[in-house]
């Protein structure tokens, strides 16, 4: 009899045969994820979650026979007053008590399953992709790493590849004919045998070869400074994988909690993008009215500030906090402006300025976020209403920069203008 | 309770560790094989986590699978439920094997772990050994090496002719796996080790007698095959054929050989687990039966403590629970409660019949070896022999069981049966019916094919009881016999008496598929 501790067998045998499941029902998945995003609240979206999809797409037939029609036999235990013969009129719905008919257990109804936050949200970003991306990490921005790289017969003592070592060493004895110390011992036995017999000639023989395997064992040392070898290791520049996310936002009067509320979801759904594209992303909160300020995340959601609504403020501040702590040429620079479109009239131009001259040339991408209240949609319709800012940066996107804008006016539309901004541009080409 | 009951406490409260399940198999096989007389494979025992319980759950308990999406559906829906408290897990599995290999789960009490031992280990284990179903169409000596043949043999099919390829095949045969064993013993078949170096030497004979210069001796001009007649054609095909699986195997034309090996390897394991479909009331009693005694027994040498008995009470009473037809948690017959319940009556025939118990049984009332007659039962009957034969009317006076006619041209349900003297015959053998596999089976038949002409392939169903097949079912799966044939496929539903035609279902093969 064995008793066997299988706890620590690694996990996870169902993991293949999940993913081929996933795979084979990923349309229909997909379109539930969809749905589940939809109804959620951006805050839950990171979690994964169960999702159900109907039940028909991962049907797995067999022949059986149907629940209706013909003759049904049901032996059921308890009777309490029936008697041979009787009739019992039929329950409602049919069937008759207790039916036996779906052994498979899954009817026509969907099949609900979790997801894992991974698969979740893979499905849930799949085919978005972040504009520029590769071009940029290709072409300049790279930082200096190290790699192994074969041997080195120099190097520091750490570095030392004993087992490459003492192959040499062992190869070296053996082509030298270093004698062995299993030899030298015979040797000296056999002499200290003949010793107790007395001289002769056979001892004075015999301690002469002693006497040259000796020198030749000291001659060719065990080992020796030629065997040894060092790992070596060699400089590699690599393409850097982190990124910063500039969140800038208007926090001035005008700005209602609706609105607040409709900037954050979209910066949530940019940072779950940008950290699953990045190993690394830090997050800098810049808020402004009229003057701007690097503040923490809670304040800047929630604490209130009143004053007027110069964008270039901000702007600068994140010019400041780019040079000084996020050079461009290390860092992949996302940024997310949301504002309700105030601007003082005399900052326009500033703020195109600092956007074309500083901003947009260092930055991966910008989008800007205009937020409106639930009842501007009405207005939308018939009176072509711009905004101060909104114009602004149509004149920059005139120009051909790379400057995204859009308006959002309900809490439903942030999903779908999320994924317009981040579809993947040549879907159509690559798609099998 | 003096302190020296105590030394002779396998464990001290709820905490096991290796030695603990070492001293209580130890005392349990002492039991089993001394006293109840079981003869076993020997014991291998695997703690597991409760992850690696829905993995097993995902394979069908077993420990090493091919990979299939059925699967990591299975999986899914076993996680789901699992995670939402919606479904508790089976505290073991046990794998028909040589070795025995019963999985026991580490969250598990003492006197769980020790409940699951004399169930799994000893229980199933003795069922499985013994019964003639097993003997029979198993071998559990060369299960888990067949296994693993299966499995490397169709990732190998993967990596030369593509999932996608692979995975058809698998899902035609998994749908026709129900139909896809043998019911009657044929001529000796080799066993499962043999199978694999079998199909490893066809492989190599096929290379070795390869030579593509075949391909270009002209053909001789047809015309001078005799016409055979319908009989002689019929037989050489071995028609009619209720293994499809066998068939589609063996006379396919259109198959490639690998295509033909997987439809192989899917019935053999089809094959390996068609006895457990037969007999899931007599290895639940039996595994039930045993571990009752078992227990006791050991509470009443002082080896486990009246705690520990308690808690054992309390899950068998949960496991052998009949809710009555008109409970809500009525969910049919629960055969741990029915295959338990008639072991114990066979016990109290054996031992005290009653007069009703000598005119019934005359054969083994009063005999006063329960445990003979018991291994003899487990050794030769299946779930339907075993009803027919064992249902006392005293268990069908205590369960109250009666007989429910529901036809559908009839206004209203009868009751055909109740347990009474001029019913419990007739409702013995209507019970029993339910448990034949023959009978719950649709009988499907490949009837015909005209393999020098259009190669139709007619299939009957022969409907019982007016039940037709499931319509939208029938025809997915009738698409993939089409699709393995590569020629049009008929499926007919006949009343099999009178021979009328009911339904008619036809599949073309889709070209693109293989």
């Amino acid at each position: 009899m064995y008793i066997i501790d299988r706890r620590l067998n690694p996990g996870g045998k169902s993991l293949a045969n999940r993913q081929r499941f996933l795979r084979r029902a990923k349309a229909q998945i997909q379109r539930a994820v969809r749905q589940t995003a939809g109804d959620r609240d951006i805050t839950d979206l990171e979690r994964g979650g169960e999702v159900s999809i109907p039940a028909d797409g991962v049907r797995e037939p067999s022949f059986r026979r149907s629940g209706e029609g013909g003759v049904n036999d049901h032996i059921l235990p308890g009777n309490k007053r029936f008697v041979e013969g009787d009739a019992i009129d039929r329950p409602p719905g049919g069937g008759g008590g207790g039916s036996s008919a779906s052994n498979s257990g899954e009817g026509e109804d969907d099949f609900r399953f979790a997801l894992s936050r991974e698969e979740f949200l893979d499905l849930f970003l799949e085919d978005l992709e972040l504009p520029d991306l590769a071009k940029r990490r290709l072409a300049t921005v790279e930082v200096q790493g190290i790699r192994r790289a074969g041997y080195s017969v120099t190097g520091s003592p750490v570095n030392l590849a004993l087992l490459r070592s003492m192959r040499n060493a062992l190869s070296r004895r053996i082509a030298m004919r270093r004698p062995k110390s299993a030899e030298i011992a015979r040797l000296k036995e056999e002499i200290a045998l003949l010793e107790q017999e007395g001289e002769s000639e056979r001892l004075l023989e015999l301690r002469q070869e002693l006497e040259k395997l000796n020198l030749r064992a000291r001659r060719f040392p065990y080992i020796d400074p030629v065997d040894l070898r060092y790992r070596r290791f060699e400089p590699v520049s690599r393409p850097v994988a982190q990124a910063v996310m500039f969140c800038l936002m208007d926090v001035s009067g005008s700005m209602t909690e609706h609105m607040k509320d409709l900037a954050k979801r979209f910066y949530m759904l940019l940072y779950i993008f940008l950290t699953r594209r990045y190993k690394h992303v830090e997050i800098v909160f810049i808020r402004h009215t009229h003057e701007a300020k690097e503040v923490d995340e809670d304040t800047f959601f929630h604490s209130p500030e009143t004053g007027g609504t110069v964008v270039s403020s901000a702007l600068r501040e994140m010019q400041r906090i780019m040079t000084e702590r996020y050079p461009p040429e290390n860092w992949n620079i996302y940024a997310a402006q949301a504002s309700d479109g105030d601007n003082s009239p005399n900052d326009g131009a500033t703020s195109a300025a600092l956007l074309r001259n500083v901003i947009l040339p260092a930055c991966q991408y910008y989008a800007y976020l205009e937020v409106g209240s639930d009842h501007d949609r009405m207005q939308a319709g018939f009176i072509n209403h711009k905004t101060a800012l909104w114009q602004t940066y149509e004149t920059l996107q005139d120009d051909g920069l790379n400057i995204a804008m859009r308006k959002v006016n309900h809490r439903r539309e942030i999903y779908p203008v999320f994924r317009e901004l981040f579809r993947r541009r040549d879907a159509e080409a690559t798609a099998p | 309770m003096s302190l020296i009951d105590k030394d002779t406490l396998l464990f001290h409260g709820a905490d096991w560790d290796f030695g603990a399940i070492q001293r209580v198999t130890d005392a349990i096989e002492h039991i089993a094989v001394g006293e109840l007389g079981l003869d076993v494979y020997p014991n291998q025992i695997e703690v597991i986590t409760a992850e690696q319980m829905l993995d097993a759950y995902a394979s069908i308990g077993m420990p090493l699978f091919y990979k299939h999406w059925s699967f990591g559906k299975r999986f899914a829906m076993h996680e789901a439920g699992y995670r939402q408290g919606l479904m508790g897990l089976a505290y073991e599995i046990v794998i028909n094997s040589n070795p025995c290999i019963s999985y026991i789960m580490e969250e598990n009490t003492a006197t769980m772990q020790t409940l699951v031992i004399a169930h799994a280990a000893f229980g199933h284990n003795h069922f499985f050994k013994n019964n003639y179903l097993f003997k029979e169409w198993t071998d559990a000596d060369g299960i888990l090496d067949y296994l693993e043949f299966a499995k490397g043999y169709i990732t190998r099919c993967e990596e030369r002719y593509g999932q996608n390829a692979v995975e058809r095949v698998l899902d035609a045969a998994h749908a026709l796996m129900s139909h896809g064993v043998h019911r009657y013993p044929r001529k000796k078949r080799p066993d499962l080790r043999s199978e694999e170096r079998r199909e490893r030497e066809r492989q190599i004979h096929q290379e070795q007698t390869f030579n593509d210069l075949w391909r270009t001796v002209p053909s001789k001009g047809g015309a001078q095959k005799s016409a055979l007649s319908d009989e002689r054609r019929r037989a050489l095909l071995e028609l009619p054929q209720e293994n499809i699986l066998y068939f589609l195997e063996k006379s396919a034309p259109r198959l490639q050989p690998w295509q033909r090996e997987i439809l192989r390897i899917v019935r053999q394991i089809a094959q390996y687990f068609y006895p457990q479909r037969q007999t899931k009331v007599m290895n639940e009693g039996c595994a039930t039966y045993c571990h009752y005694r078992i227990m006791t027994k050991l509470h009443e040498t002082g080896q486990i403590s009246d705690g520990a008995f308690l808690e054992f009470l309390q899950s068998h009473t949960n496991v052998i629970r009949q809710p009555e037809y008109d409970d809500p948690h009525y969910g049919g017959i629960n055969p741990y409660a029915l295959g338990f319940g008639m072991m114990q009556d066979i016990e109290r025939i054996c031992t005290q019949p009653t007069a009703e118990d000598r005119e019934w049984f005359p054969d083994i009332a009063g005999c006063d070896d329960p445990m003979r007659v018991l291994r003899d039962v487990w050794a030769n009957y299946r779930d339907e022999s075993f009803i027919s034969q064992f249902l006392s009317p005293q268990l069908m006076r205590q369960w109250r069981l009666f007989h429910l006619v529901d036809d559908p041209d009839r206004p209203e349900l009868i009751i055909e049966a109740i347990h009474d003297e001029r019913g419990y015959r007739r409702l013995r053998r209507s019970l029993s019916r339910q448990y034949d596999v023959g009978w719950n089976d649709p009988d499907i038949q490949v009837v015909d094919v005209d393999l020098a002409g259009d190669r139709r392939l007619i299939l009957h169903h022969h409907v019982l009881n007016r039940t037709l097949l499931h319509k939208d079912d029938a025809q997915r799966v009738l698409q993939m016999i089409a699709n393995l044939w590569g020629y049009d496929v008929v499926l007919k539903e006949v009343e099999a008496v009178t021979g009328a035609i009911f339904q008619e279902h036809v599949a073309h093969p889709h070209e693109t598929l293989f």
